[in-house]
This record gives C-alpha cells, sequence and structure tokens, in this order.
C-alpha cells in the first residue's frame, strides 16, 4: 500500500492513501498538532475531499493506539524472529501479585532478569513503551521482550505474592 | 508622565468600530480587512470623524503593523517547504508573474504613471493575499483536496518573491537610480540566502539564544531583534519589511511555533491599526474617479488568477472543478497588495487611488468568488 505524502505549506502534512473500497483517504497533520480526516468519494469531483472529523492531539492518540494495538504485538514478533535469541512473551498479573497496584520501576525487572517490559496491556488499551512511574493494575497483561530465561524471571518476579 | 485622554478615547473607539465590522464580516465568511480599509476612509483627510489625536499613533502603529505582518508570515514558512513548492511548481510561478503583473503594469502605463508607479501597481496585481486565502481555505474544508498544495506552493512562491520586489521598489520610490535599485535587490536576495544558511544550520543555535521558557521573553527577545533589523533593512533602502520577513524565515522549530503563538495577538492588532492607517491617508473624493478603472483592473486580473489557479492545479492533476477551485480562491488581494501601497503611495497621488479601491474590491470578491465555485 501506498502512502503519499504532500507537504501544504503554512499548513502542516497531508497523508493520503486508497483503501481496498477505492475509497481515497486523507489525513492532515496540522503543525499545531491536531488532525483532520478526509474521506474523497465523489467520482465526479475526485480532487473534492469531504471532511469527517477533527481530532484533537490526544484523541489522535488514543485512536492511533486502538488502530495499532494489534499491530503493534505483531511488530515485536517480527523483531524477535530477526534477533536470534529474542523471543516476547506475555506475562499476566494476578491480582495477588505484591506488584500489583505499584509501579513498573519497582519490579527492576530490567536489572534482576536483563528482560524489558516493552508495553503494558490493559483491557483493550496497549500502553507502549510505559516508564518507571506507571502503575502496574491486577489482571495487565505485560508485554516482555528478552531471553526465554529472562521472560521467566519477569514471570517468577511478577507471581510473587 | 500625562496620559491623552482624547488619544485613549478615539483609538478605543476606533478598536471598537473595528470588532464591531470585522465580527459582522466574518459572519458572512469574509475577511475583515476591506471594512477597516473603509474605517480609515471614514476617519481621515476628508473623512466624517477626523481622528486628529490618534492619528499620530496610527501612523506609528502602522509600521509597527508592517513588520509584523511579514515577521509573522516568514515564521509560517520553512525553507522545505519554498524548496518543495519551487521544485514542483516554477513553472506555475512564472505563469503567476507573467498573467498578473503584467495587466497591472499596462494599467499604470494608461494611467501615466511613472516608472515607480507602474512597478508597484504590477505588484499589487500580483501578489495574492496568502493571509485571506489561507484563512479561506481552512473555512471551506478544502485542505484535504487535491488542489490545494497547488494553491498554497503558488502564495508561498508570491511570498518568497517578496523578498526581491520589496526592495527593488523602495530604493526605486525612495528616488535611487535603477542600478543602485539592482545592488539592493541582490543584497536583498543575498540576505535571503544568508537566512536559509543560518536557519538550516544554526537554527537551533538561534533558537535556544532567543527561546526562552517565558513567553515574556521570548515576545521581547523576537521582537527587538526584529525591530532592530527591520530597521537596519530600511536604514539601507532594503525595505524594513524584508528585515522581519528574513528574521521570521531564520527561525524555526519549536521557537518559531511559540513566537508565532505569542505574536499573534499583536500582529492582529497592529495589522488592523496598519489597514485603518492606509484608509486614513486617502482623501475618498479622490477615490470616485477612479473607481471604474479599479474595477476593470479587478475584473481582469480576477480572471488571469482563476488561469493561474487552473494551470497550477492542473500540474498537481486536479481535474476541471479542481482548477476551478484553485482559479478562484487565488483572487482574493490583500495585505501584501496594501504594503506596497503604504511603500510607494508617499511618492505617487494617483496609485493610491487606483489600488486602494482595486484591493478593496477583490478582498471582498475573491472569498465570495471561492465560496460559491463548488
Amino acid at each position: 500500500m501506498d502512502v503519499k505524502e504532500t507537504l501544504l505549506p503554512g499548513v502542516g502534512l497531508r497523508y493520503e492513501f486508497s483503501n481496498a473500497d477505492g475509497d481515497r483517504l486523507s489525513v492532515i497533520a496540522y503543525r499545531k498538532g491536531d488532525f483532520e480526516v478526509f474521506l474523497c468519494t465523489t467520482p465526479a469531483d475526485p480532487d473534492k475531499a469531504r471532511k469527517l472529523f477533527r481530532l484533537s492531539e490526544r484523541e489522535a492518540d488514543a485512536l492511533a493506539q486502538i488502530l495499532g494495538a494489534p499491530r503493534m504485538v505483531e511488530s515485536y514478533a517480527d523483531l524477535t524472529k530477526e534477533v536470534p535469541g529474542l523471543s516476547a512473551g506475555q506475562v499476566p498479573v494476578p491480582p495477588t501479585s505484591r506488584y500489583a497496584s505499584r509501579p513498573l520501576g519497582d519490579t527492576k525487572a530490567r536489572t534482576l532478569t536483563g528482560a524489558s517490559i516493552v508495553a503494558i496491556v490493559r483491557g483493550d488499551q496497549v500502553m507502549a513503551s510505559p516508564g518507571p512511574d506507571e502503575l502496574i493494575e491486577p489482571h495487565d497483561v505485560l508485554v516482555v521482550i528478552g531471553t526465554d530465561d529472562g521472560i521467566a524471571g519477569v514471570r517468577q518476579l511478577i507471581d510473587q505474592g | 508622565m500625562a496620559i491623552s485622554a482624547p488619544l485613549l478615547l478615539e483609538l478605543g473607539a476606533i478598536l471598537l468600530v473595528l470588532t464591531v465590522l470585522g465580527s459582522a464580516a466574518r459572519r458572512f465568511g469574509l475577511s475583515p480587512i476591506p471594512l477597516y480599509l473603509l474605517t480609515g476612509l471614514f476617519l481621515g483627510t476628508g473623512g466624517v470623524a477626523p481622528v486628529d489625536a490618534a492619528a499620530d499613533f496610527v501612523q506609528t502603529g502602522a509600521s509597527i503593523g508592517v513588520v509584523l505582518l511579514l515577521l509573522t508570515l516568514g515564521l509560517e514558512f520553512s525553507i522545505g517547504e519554498f524548496a518543495t513548492s519551487l521544485r514542483r511548481h516554477l513553472p506555475s510561478a512564472g505563469v503567476d508573474l507573467v498573467l498578473n503583473a503584467t495587466p497591472g503594469a499596462l494599467a499604470g502605463w494608461l494611467l501615466g504613471l511613472d516608472a515607480v508607479g507602474i512597478l508597484a501597481l504590477a505588484g499589487i496585481t500580483y501578489i495574492s493575499s496568502s493571509g485571506i486565502i489561507a484563512r479561506l481555505l481552512g473555512d471551506l474544508d478544502r485542505l484535504g483536496n487535491r488542489e490545494t498544495p497547488a494553491v498554497l506552493s503558488v502564495l508561498v512562491l508570491e511570498d518568497f518573491a517578496m523578498a526581491a520586489y520589496l526592495p527593488l521598489l523602495t530604493v526605486l520610490a525612495s528616488g535611487g537610480t535603477v542600478l543602485q535599485a539592482l545592488v539592493w535587490m541582490a543584497v536583498a536576495l543575498a540576505a535571503l540566502g544568508l537566512a536559509f544558511t543560518v536557519s538550516f544550520r544554526w537554527g537551533h543555535h538561534v533558537g535556544r539564544v532567543l527561546g526562552h521558557p517565558e513567553d515574556e521573553q521570548l515576545l521581547l527577545r523576537v521582537l527587538g531583534l526584529t525591530l532592530i533589523l527591520a530597521a537596519i533593512a530600511e536604514e539601507l533602502h532594503a525595505s524594513a519589511a524584508v528585515g522581519a520577513f528574513l528574521v521570521g524565515l531564520t527561525l524555526t522549530g519549536p521557537v518559531a511555533d511559540r513566537a508565532r503563538s505569542v505574536l499573534t495577538p499583536l500582529r492582529d492588532l497592529f495589522a488592523a491599526i496598519f489597514f485603518v492607517a492606509i484608509g486614513l491617508t486617502i482623501d475618498p473624493a479622490d477615490l470616485l474617479p477612479m473607481l471604474p478603472v479599479a474595477l476593470a483592473l479587478a475584473a481582469v486580473t480576477a480572471l488571469t488568477k482563476v488561469i493561474t489557479g487552473a494551470y497550477a492545479a492542473r500540474r498537481e492533476g486536479a481535474a476541471r472543478p479542481g482548477q476551478r477551485r484553485a482559479g478562484t480562491a487565488l483572487i482574493a488581494r490583500g495585505e501584501f497588495s496594501l504594503v506596497i501601497i503604504g511603500l510607494a503611495s508617499t511618492s505617487i497621488g494617483t496609485l493610491s487611488a487606483v489600488a486602494t479601491p482595486y484591493v478593496f474590491i477583490l478582498a471582498i470578491a475573491g472569498p465570495v468568488l471561492a465560496r460559491f465555485t463548488r
């Protein structure tokens, strides 16, 4: 799929692509940080774009997470295929875990096991690259990248009561 | 310090009139600029309500208004945008220049203006209003359309052409020879190149020196530097406007974004005062005899802009309706044409008598025509 990028001087950037149904979608990323999404469907006037909606920076982040969540896990899987010895694993947080409701940094997972927690999946939300201050909640699923031993180490750590 | 009550009163009254007119214009989706001009016309020489106390301030404010208009314009654009526009739309820029400057020059010649007047009128009919048009495209939700990059590119290239044109006009208007004018044009272009280099290589350093976490400090630094460089440029006859434009271009990145947001309210105020000042200097009695000429010129150059826009849009691969939309979008003339009138009209009265109603007509007709071209 080709995404065409066009510079709009003084405004921002425009990204365009067509989907399988032949609709042309264009997204304008304004310099101020917000976005507008347009759709071109009129065959009589192929150049006219109808504005669908406008998104603030935060709303656009939320939408990107919704659309990007399944893909992100896929791309981690791709990464682990490319580097021998590296794998990805998912570690659920039991409600009994001593780290439930505590910041991610408290686990010292990276120091103790060498594996990295690259995302937290909470319900249908994915927090990519969580910082050490991010709170772990019961029933979260941690996406971990590291050696098999490292991932097992993180699982043990999190399972501790 | 003695506070002048009449000055405050008159200034306050002018601003209130402007806001009433401006909001009325915005309600109909029009640019408020023509109404600001009209306000000045009613207040000034031969008008109904002379403002003696505020006149001095308005004239002073007008020169700050020009500097701020050009500074914020420079802040809008980056080198990358200029380079991209130039690569894709150099032929469009050529078509634009030939089609739209020629009618102005011819009209100037027919009216018996001297060389400076002809050059000024050519510039006035050439330059579309990037302020009015950028806003119009947003209001009409056309930013997603295929023809829009063509319109924006033409505007960018016109604005950059002004960096060469304004010194030429300023030197000639102040009585310099053609040779001197060409030298200063070359100097201005070299300065433009320098501004690009500085912005490209050391833009972050400039940003670090000028950028200050507090908005107040940022405002004072950027404005102070701009006024000094504008003064130097003016002293060298290269036009204060060009100096301010170059400062705006040199600033990039987050500092430019913040500078834009702190300067915009100030620009809005002083630009409005500038438009009023243009109206103030004109005696309405001089305008009437020139109205038919202005109308005819407006009709011709509206048509030539439509052709320009259609040509540029076709280069982007837009179909007929898109080409028409691009063409009508470009019709509006505005702030830049008024800057040119301000520069040249001190020497020639006929010029402002023709050009002011001309800008007035197209600043209203442009957005209206663009709106009705679907």
